[in-house]
C-alpha cells in the first residue's frame, strides 16, 4: 500500500513537474530513465572503455561479466543492492560517483527514479537503439476520431496518456505556408495560394494531397531538401585549412539534389556515396556520389608531415560515416575505447580499415592551390558533345603524330611541332570547360590498418582487418576481404537496427524542427531517449518497406494530422514545451538562413531558377576574406542573375562563410552537423534590417506593389510575403507608416534618391511624389521582411 | 498585455515625439540611453554584482587576450639563454631532442643550433631578462608573470590556433569568449560580450597564417555567444549602418511600425520568440548608437593618443585595436582578443621578427599603462602569447646575423598582467636549449583553467552537453590551476 502510494506520488511528480524530457514517464522504465543516468554517472569508469574500467565491473551490461543485475543490485531491495549503498553514502570514500571524478552528484529525482526501479524488480533491459526496429501496433486511442493515420494514433496515443488533447487545424494559408517551406524551401506565390483555397473549396478533401503531390515533383524539393544532407556531409567549396584553397565539390552537390528530386533510394543514396566507385562500371551519378570521401577537411603541403595529415583525413572520413549514416559519435573512440556506447578503439579503426585506402595524396599542392579546385583522383563529366570534340582533338594528334614520322625535314618539323602544341594548347582549353568530379578510388592493394595509440598518427599498435563494430550486427563478406561495398550493403541491412532510425528522425526533424530522438547526431547511450519510440520505429520499418523511399516518407509526414496542427498556443504552453516535443501543436520556428534570404528573393521576384553549377558569388561586405586570408585573397563578388540565386548555391568559404548565412545560424561547414540551433540575436536583427541586398529586394517588391491599382496594394504585398491578408489593425498600421515615410521622404528628397538610384517607373523619370512613394513602399517592404512572422514557420 | 492597449501607447508614445517637435533623432537617443525600456529575452542574465564570479570571488571581470598569431619567438624575446652563444650551428644533442616530431618543413635536416642575435636584459625591480626588441613592454616588467613553460601538442598552425582558441584541435569546439560569455552572462547591454579585433596589416611579410571564424565561434553553444569580429573597413560591425536612402528617423519610425505588428502577432499566437525579436530589433537599434561611439577615438587626449603611437592614425592597426580594447573593457565588454598576424619567422626572423615587435611593443606597453591609470588593469585579465614555440635550431642558411627558426609546441612564452596575476615574476624552466620544459609544465589547457579561476569559474563546473560528453574548454586531459602566479 505504502508502495503504491508511493508511486501514485512519482506519477504525479513526473507529470506535473519535470521537463517534457521527462514527461513521458508513467513507470519506471530501465531504457528510459535509468541507463541514462548510469550512462552520464557511471559508464566512464564501469562502462564500454576497458582501459579505463574500475573494479571489473561494467554497468552497461546486465548480469554476466560483472555486469548490473544480481552483482551490485538486488532486483526488489535497495537495502541489498550495492550500488544503492554507494549512490547514497554519506562517506566520501565510498560515494558514487567519487567527488574527485567532477561528475554531478545523482540528485533527489534520480535517486527516487534509481529506487523506484529497484523496488519494482529492476528490469534490465537492452540498448533500444542497438536492437533492430520491429513493427509496432497501432495504438488503440480513446478519440479515433482525429486521425487513423498511424503517426497520428502514435501521437494522440501519447497525448491521451496525459490527458491532452491535439490543437485544432491550422487555417488553409498558414498549411500551404508551411508546406510549400518544408518541401521546397520557398514560399507559395500569390497564384499557388488562390490555387490551393479554390480546389480546396471543390475538393477539401483531396486538395492536400494534391498539393503535397505537386511540391514533391518541383525541382526545387532537391534543393531544399538536399542542403540538409550538405550540412550533414560538410559540405563546402574550399579546404579549410592553412591557405583554405578552393576544392571543386560542385558535381556532388549537383548530385545530392538531382538525387533527390529523382527519389533515389536512401539506401542507393548511401550506397552511391559509401562505394559508388566499386560498382561494376559505376556509372557517372555513383562515381560522383563517391566523391562523399572527398568532402573532409585537407591541407596543402608542406606544413604538417604527410603521415599526419593522411591519418587526420582518414578521422574525418570515419566520422562523417557516423554522424551521416550511423548517427554515433564514433570519433570518441579515436583514442580509446568509447566511454558511453560499446565501441572500442579497434572498432573504430576497423571501420577506418575501409576508409583509408584512397588512392590519392594526402594533402593538396600548395602556391596557387589545385587547379580548377581539383585533387586527383577526379573523373570528367563531358556532354557527348565535348566527348567527340575531345575524340577529334585527339585523332589530329594522332594523325600529327604520323605526319611527324614521315617528315624528315627540319623546317617541316618546327611547323608541325607549333601545330601540334596549338592543338594541344585548344585541346587544354576545351578541357577546362569540362566540369570535373573528385572521387573515391581503392588502391590495388589494401593499405595495412593499426589501432593508433592514443590516436597519434605515430604510434601504431595492434594490426586490425575491415570490420564493422561488434555490438552491432554482423558484417556479410563478399570476398576474402571486406569491401567498403559490403560496408554500404551492411548499412542497408533491413535488421541494421540504426540507419534507418538515424535516417527518419532527420527528416522528422525537417518538417518539426526537432527530431523524434532530439541529439539527432547521435542515438547512442548519451543521446537522448526518443518522445516517442513506437513512432520512430513505425517510420523507420514503413521506410525500409517502402524502398527507403524519401518522398513517400516526407509525404506520409506532411499528410498526418499531427503536422496539420495550428501552432497557435499560450505563452504557458509555449513555455512549458518550447521544443514542442508533446506535438500538441504545429511546428513554429524560425526559418533556416538560406530559406529567409531566398524568400526574400522569392517575394521580390528576383530569385533565379537557375540549377546547379559552380557556385556564386552574392556580394558581402568588404573586407571579411582579407581579414583572415593568408594570401590577401579578396572577395569577388558575381553580379546578374548569379546573386539572385538560391542560397544553396553560394559560395562556402570554411574559413570565413557568408555572414547572411552563419548569422543566422548555419554551421561553418568545417565539421558534420546534423542540426543547426536556432538563436535570435541583435546581429540577426542588423542583418535584416540594413542588408544592402536584401533592401535592393525590399525595392524590388515596392516596384512590384505599385503596379496594383491603389486598394490593391497593402493586400498584395502582405499576401506576397507572408502568404496572409492584412487584417483592419494591420492596415491601419501600415497606412500611418506610409503616410509618415512618404512625408518623410518628401521632406528630404536626397535621401529618396538615395534609396531609388538607377529605378525608372514604366520608362519615365522618378518624379519627387514618385519617388517618395517608392521609397516609402521599400521601406514597408523592409518592415515586412523584418516581422518575426515572415522569418518564423508556423 | 492587452494588444490594443500597448499600441496605443506606442502610437501615443510617436505622436507626442512629432507633436512637442523633438523628433525623431531625440526619440533614438532616448531609446539608446535607456536600455530598460524595451524587453529582453528573458533567458538573458546580465550579472549585475561584478565582483562575484559564477563559482568563486572574482579577481578579474574581463580578459584582453593578445594573441599573436603565427608564434613569435620565445628564443627572442623572452627565455634568455646565455649559453647558447657558444653552441653556434652546433648539432642539437639528440638526448635533448628525444625524437621530437617535426614539421615538413625540417625533416630530415641537421638540426643546429642557432643562438638569438639579440641582447637581452635585466628589467624593473624584478629583474626579469626581456629582448632589446620591447623596449616599451620593458618598462612594464614588473607588472609581467612570464610563463617560460607553456607548451601544446599541435605543431603546425591551424590545429596550434584552434587548440589555444577553443581548447582542441578538432574544429567544432567553443572559443575560449564564447564560454565565458556562457558562463558569466553579459555586462553592457549594449555591446556584445565577446568582440574579436583582427589587425588589418602588419610588418612580417611573409608566411602569414590565416585565420578562422571558428578561433572565435560559438561551437556547440549557443552561437550568442560567439565572438564579433569588428572590422577596420566598413561598419565595425556587419550591417551595422542603415543601408544607403535610410536614415535614423526613417528606421526609427518603420521600427515602431514593426514593433507594434509583432506585439499584435505576439498576442495572436503566443509565442515568446516574438517577444525576444522585438528585443533583439531595439537592440540593434541601440547599437547603430553605442558601438559608433565606442569606436570613435575623436574624444580621446592627444597624450593617449601619443602613447600608443605613430599607428594610432591607421583604422585597423594593432595600435588603434589596442586603444579600442582599452575603450572596451571600459565598457565592460566581457572578452576582447585582438589578433595579430606575422609571426611565422622560417626565414629572415631577425628582421621580421623586429618589424612585428615595432608594431606591438608601444602599443601593448600603452594598453598597459592606460589601463592601470583607469584603475582598470587591477580587474583586467591582459594575456600575451603565440599559438606554440619556435625551436633553438636554425632554419634556413645559418649565419650569426640571419636565420630563421621552426615551429616548436614543447616549450613558448606567454606573459599575463592585470587582475588577480603576480607582477614581475618568472614561471616555469626550459633546459638549456630553451627546448624542454624542465620546471613547472603549463600546458595551454592549464592556462584556461587559471584564466577561469581567476574570473571566478571553476573550470571543472563549466560545462555543456554535447556528443554525450559535459564538454569542458580544458577538455578531458588531467588540468591544474596555476596557483603560483596568482596573486
Amino acid at each position: 500500500m505504502q508502495m503504491m502510494h508511493n508511486y501514485a506520488t512519482f506519477l504525479l511528480f513526473s507529470v506535473f513537474l519535470c521537463g517534457p524530457q521527462r514527461l513521458w514517464a508513467q513507470q519506471v522504465s530501465f531504457d528510459r530513465d535509468i541507463r541514462p543516468l548510469l550512462s552520464n554517472r557511471c559508464f566512464a569508469c564501469h562502462g564500454p572503455d576497458a582501459e579505463a574500467r574500475k573494479a571489473d565491473l561494467r554497468l552497461d551490461r546486465s548480469g554476466d561479466e560483472g555486469g548490473l543485475i544480481g552483482n551490485v543490485i538486488t532486483p526488489g531491495s535497495t537495502k541489498d543492492s550495492e550500488l544503492w549503498r554507494r549512490i547514497t553514502s554519506t562517506d566520501e570514500s565510498e560515494l558514487m560517483p567519487p567527488p574527485d571524478s567532477h561528475l554531478k552528484r545523482l540528485n533527489a529525482k534520480e535517486l527516487e527514479l534509481i529506487k523506484s526501479w529497484i523496488e519494482s524488480g529492476a528490469t534490465y533491459e537492452g540498448f533500444w537503439a542497438f536492437a533492430p526496429p520491429v513493427m509496432p501496433d497501432n495504438p488503440i486511442v480513446a478519440d479515433p476520431s482525429w486521425s487513423e493515420h498511424p503517426i497520428d494514433l502514435h501521437v494522440l496515443h501519447k497525448l491521451e496518456s496525459v490527458g491532452r488533447v491535439p490543437a485544432e487545424e491550422a487555417d488553409l494559408r498558414t498549411l500551404i505556408r508551411r508546406v510549400t517551406f518544408d518541401l521546397t524551401g520557398l514560399p507559395p506565390t500569390r497564384a499557388e495560394i488562390a490555387q490551393f483555397l479554390n480546389e480546396y473549396q471543390q475538393t477539401p478533401d483531396q486538395a492536400w494531397e494534391q498539393l503535397i503531390d505537386r511540391l514533391l515533383t518541383r525541382p526545387q524539393f532537391g534543393e531544399h531538401v538536399g542542403r540538409y544532407w550538405l550540412d550533414v556531409v560538410r559540405f563546402a567549396d574550399s579546404n579549410g585549412m592553412h591557405k583554405d584553397f578552393y576544392r571543386n565539390n560542385v558535381a556532388y552537390r549537383d548530385w545530392v539534389i538531382r538525387a533527390l528530386n529523382d527519389n533515389l533510394g536512401y539506401d542507393d543514396f548511401l550506397r552511391y556515396q559509401l562505394a559508388g566507385d566499386l560498382y561494376p562500371n559505376p556509372t557517372r551519378d555513383q562515381l560522383i556520389a563517391s566523391g562523399f570521401h572527398r568532402l573532409h577537411l585537407i591541407i596543402d603541403v608542406g606544413t604538417a608531415l604527410p603521415e599526419e595529415s593522411f591519418a587526420k583525413n582518414v578521422v574525418d572520413r570515419v566520422t562523417s560515416v557516423g554522424t551521416a549514416f550511423l548517427g554515433m559519435t564514433v570519433h570518441c573512440a579515436q583514442c580509446h575505447d568509447h566511454k558511453f556506447d560499446p565501441l572500442t578503439q579497434e572498432d573504430f579503426y576497423s571501420l577506418a580499415a575501409f576508409l583509408n585506402n584512397i588512392d590519392a595524396e594526402p594533402e593538396t599542392i600548395s602556391r596557387s592551390g589545385p587547379k580548377m579546385g581539383l585533387q586527383p583522383p577526379f573523373i570528367h563529366l563531358a556532354t557527348p558533345e565535348q566527348q567527340a570534340q575531345l575524340e577529334s582533338f585527339q585523332q589530329g594528334l594522332t594523325q600529327l603524330e604520323g605526319l611527324k614520322t614521315l617528315v624528315g625535314q627540319a623546317q617541316a618539323d618546327k611547323e608541325l611541332a607549333a601545330l601540334v602544341n596549338r592543338l594541344e594548347q585548344a585541346r587544354e582549353q576545351l578541357d577546362d570547360t569540362i566540369p570535373k568530379a573528385m572521387v573515391m578510388k581503392e588502391r590495388d592493394e589494401v593499405r595495412p590498418t593499426f589501432v593508433l595509440y592514443r590516436g597519434q598518427y605515430d604510434s601504431p599498435g595492434k594490426q586490425v582487418s575491415r570490420n564493422t563494430p561488434r555490438f552491432l550486427p554482423p558484417l556479410q563478406k563478399s570476398g576474402q576481404v571486406a569491401s567498403r561495398m559490403d560496408l554500404a550493403n551492411w548499412f542497408v541491412d533491413p535488421s541494421h537496427p540504426l540507419t534507418a532510425r538515424v535516417a527518419v528522425n532527420r527528416f522528422w526533424q525537417q518538417c518539426f524542427g526537432v527530431g523524434l530522438v532530439k541529439t539527432s547526431e547521435d542515438l547512442g547511450n548519451q543521446g537522448e531517449m526518443p518522445s516517442h519510440p513506437q513512432l520512430l520505429d513505425y517510420l523507420a520499418v514503413s521506410f525500409v518497406e517502402s524502398g527507403w523511399n524519401v518522398k513517400s516518407l516526407l509525404k506520409q509526414i506532411v499528410m498526418s494530422k499531427t503536422y496539420r496542427q495550428s501552432s497557435k498556443a499560450t505563452p504557458e504552453e509555449f513555455q512549458a514545451d518550447a521544443e514542442n516535443r508533446w506535438l500538441a501543436r504545429g511546428p513554429r520556428y524560425r526559418f533556416d538562413a538560406e530559406m529567409i534570404r531566398d524568400q526574400i528573393l522569392a517575394t521580390s521576384g528576383q530569385l533565379s531558377e537557375q540549377m546547379y553549377g559552380p557556385s556564386v558569388k552574392p556580394p558581402q561586405p568588404a573586407g571579411l576574406w582579407e581579414a583572415v586570408s593568408m594570401m590577401g585573397e579578396r572577395y569577388q563578388a558575381d553580379s546578374g542573375e548569379a546573386v539572385l540565386r538560391r542560397s544553396v548555391y553560394t559560395f562556402w568559404k570554411r574559413s570565413m562563410p557568408p555572414p547572411q548565412m552563419t548569422i543566422l545560424n548555419a554551421p561553418l561547414r568545417d565539421a558534420c552537423v546534423a542540426r543547426r540551433e536556432r538563436t535570435n540575436t541583435p546581429a540577426q536583427a542588423l542583418l535584416l534590417l540594413n542588408e544592402p541586398e536584401y533592401l535592393k529586394a525590399a525595392r524590388a517588391l515596392a516596384l512590384q506593389v505599385l503596379a496594383n491599382e491603389a486598394d490593391q496594394r497593402l493586400d498584395f504585398i502582405w499576401e506576397t510575403v507572408t502568404a496572409r491578408l492584412p487584417d483592419d489593425q494591420e492596415k491601419e498600421v501600415l497606412g500611418d507608416l506610409l503616410q509618415d515615410l512618404q512625408q518623410q521622404y518628401l521632406a528630404n528628397p536626397a535621401l529618396a534618391i538615395e534609396l531609388c538610384q538607377n529605378i525608372n517607373l514604366s520608362g519615365s523619370e522618378l518624379t519627387e511624389q514618385s519617388r517618395a512613394e517608392l521609397a516609402a513602399w521599400t521601406v514597408l517592404g523592409n518592415v515586412l521582411y523584418n516581422l518575426d512572422i515572415t522569418k518564423t514557420k508556423d | 498585455m492587452d494588444i490594443r492597449r500597448k499600441s496605443e501607447i506606442l502610437v501615443n508614445r510617436r505622436r507626442y515625439l512629432t507633436n512637442t517637435g523633438i523628433g525623431l533623432g531625440v526619440a533614438a537617443l532616448a531609446n539608446a540611453l535607456a536600455p530598460k525600456a524595451a524587453g529582453f529575452s528573458p533567458e538573458e542574465s546580465v550579472h549585475t554584482d561584478q565582483s562575484s564570479g559564477m563559482h568563486l570571488p572574482a579577481k578579474a571581470k574581463r580578459v584582453i587576450f593578445l594573441f599573436m598569431a603565427g608564434a613569435p619567438s620565445q628564443v627572442d624575446l623572452f627565455d634568455y639563454k646565455p649559453d647558447l652563444s657558444r653552441l653556434f650551428k652546433t648539432e642539437l644533442p639528440p638526448s635533448v631532442s628525444m625524437g621530437q616530431r617535426v614539421t615538413a618543413m625540417t625533416r630530415g635536416k641537421t638540426q643546429l643550433v642557432m643562438p638569438s642575435k639579440f641582447s637581452f636584459s635585466r628589467q624593473g625591480n624584478s629583474g626579469i631578462w626581456m629582448s632589446e626588441l620591447l623596449p616599451h613592454l620593458t618598462a612594464h616588467a614588473d607588472d609581467l608573470c612570464l610563463i617560460h613553460s607553456m607548451n601544446t601538442n599541435a605543431i603546425n598552425h591551424d590545429p596550434g590556433k584552434t587548440s589555444f582558441c577553443t581548447g582542441s584541435e578538432i574544429p567544432g569546439k567553443p572559443s575560449m569568449g564564447a564560454w565565458l560569455s556562457y558562463g558569466l552572462g553579459t555586462m553592457n547591454r549594449d555591446l556584445p560580450d565577446f568582440v574579436v579585433l583582427p589587425s588589418a596589416f602588419w610588418s612580417g611579410k611573409v608566411n602569414v597564417q590565416a585565420l578562422y571564424s571558428r578561433l572565435w565561434g560559438s561551437g556547440f553553444l549557443p552561437s550568442k555567444h560567439q565572438g564579433t569580429s569588428f572590422q577596420a573597413v566598413g561598419d565595425p560591425v556587419l550591417f551595422l549602418s542603415n543601408p544607403a536612402g535610410v536614415d535614423p528617423s526613417v528606421r526609427r519610425r518603420m521600427l515602431d511600425s514593426l514593433s507594434e505588428l509583432n506585439h499584435k502577432h505576439y498576442a495572436e499566437l503566443g509565442d515568446p520568440e516574438i517577444e525576444t525579436t522585438i528585443a533583439q530589433q531595439e537592440m540593434a537599434f541601440r547599437m547603430q548608437t553605442s558601438v559608433p561611439d565606442l569606436v570613435d577615438i575623436s574624444d580621446e587626449s592627444s597624450e593617449t593618443l601619443e602613447m600608443y603611437g605613430p599607428d594610432i592614425d591607421k583604422p585597423g592597426s594593432y595600435a588603434r585595436n589596442c586603444l579600442l580594447a582599452r575603450r572596451m573593457a571600459e565598457r565592460d565588454v566581457r572578452f576582447i582578443q585582438l589578433f595579430h598576424r606575422g609571426w611565422d619567422h622560417h626565414s629572415n626572423l631577425p628582421d621580421n621578427l623586429a618589424g612585428q615587435c615595432r608594431d606591438v611593443d608601444q602599443p601593448t606597453a600603452a594598453l598597459l599603462k592606460d589601463l592601470k591609470q583607469r584603475n582598470l588593469l587591477q580587474d583586467t585579465l591582459v594575456v600575451f602569447s603565440g599559438e606554440f614555440g619556435r625551436t633553438v635550431y636554425g632554419q634556413g642558411n645559418l649565419t650569426t646575423d640571419n636565420y630563421g627558426r621552426d615551429h616548436h609546441p614543447r616549450c613558448f612564452t606567454a606573459w599575463l598582467a592585470g587582475g588577480g596575476i603576480k607582477g614581475g615574476i618568472q614561471f616555469g624552466k626550459t633546459d638549456d636549449f630553451c627546448y624542454n620544459v624542465v620546471e613547472d609544465s603549463v600546458p595551454v589547457r592549464d592556462l584556461h583553467a587559471t584564466m577561469l579561476h581567476l574570473l571566478g569559474i571553476d573550470y571543472t563546473r563549466l560545462t555543456f552537453p554535447f556528443q554525450g560528453l559535459e564538454q569542458k574548454l580544458t577538455g578531458v586531459e588531467p588540468t591544474r590551476i596555476v596557483r603560483e602566479i596568482i596573486a
